[in-house]
């Protein structure tokens, strides 16, 4: 189990890079940024924030679940599900040697250009 | 822009639009409202790289998962080929996030 950040611990570690500015404003640039994310994908809309990743909505049809512990039918009604894609970026900084081979092995030939 | 299967058509929201309602929210400058909006987004980064679970309540939170070695398939050749091992970040939003996207009532905890 990795270490864990919550949002006071994350707009803390920002407020000390910016000491000009009070924490409480911080604290509302974060919200900001998470709000406009939120009621973007309530409005059905996509955010894309290259190199960290994206946002959208998804729809699930309805479908017929079961309880996992009766085993009783369960109907499961339509719904719009959050989703979100890695970026590439993000990706290559969590496996960096990964990203080195790929690099490596991308050298030789035309730049081919990767899906986001 | 290629649309996700399953996704609703509509507008994309970018860093500029994030920055626009910081500046609107905050007033201030419009090049300090996108720097602040650059940092959040690089410090939560900043922690999933180190493999920090990152937990912004009413939002959702951002896991890393390490996943083994496992093998794959060209799906063009069918050729298999062994995918490496690697960590991947995964966003499980949270249930206020999911209600509001669906219109439903707001769950009491959370």
């Amino acid at each position: 189990m990795g270490a864990q950040v919550i949002k006071s611990e994350l707009v803390q570690r920002i407020a000390e890079k910016n000491p000009h500015l009070y924490q409480r404003d911080i604290e509302k640039v974060v919200n900001a940024v998470l709000n406009g994310i939120t009621d973007a994908l309530v409005r059905g809309d996509r955010v894309e924030l290259r190199g960290f990743g994206a946002f959208s909505v998804k729809q699930r049809d309805a479908r017929l679940g079961r309880n996992p512990r009766t085993g009783d039918h369960v109907a499961v009604v339509e719904k719009a599900v959050p989703f979100f894609k890695t970026g590439k970026e993000m990706r290559e900084r969590l496996n960096p040697a990964d990203a080195a081979e790929v690099a490596a092995a991308a050298e030789p030939a035309p730049r081919k250009r990767l899906r986001a | 822009m290629t649309k996700l299967p399953g996704t609703i058509d509509g507008k994309t929201i970018t860093r500029a639009d994030l920055s626009e309602a910081v500046y609107q929210q905050l007033g201030l400058s419009r090049s300090e409202s996108a720097e602040l909006v650059e940092m959040v987004l690089q410090e939560i980064s900043a922690a999933i790289v180190r493999g920090e679970t990152v937990k912004l309540s009413s939002f959702g939170s951002f896991v890393v998962r390490a996943k083994g070695e496992r093998i794959g398939r060209n799906p063009k050749t069918g050729i298999e080929v062994p995918i490496t091992p690697r960590r991947v970040m995964v966003f499980k939003p949270s249930n206020i996030l999911k209600s509001r996207i669906n219109g439903t009532p707001i769950p009491k905890d959370d």
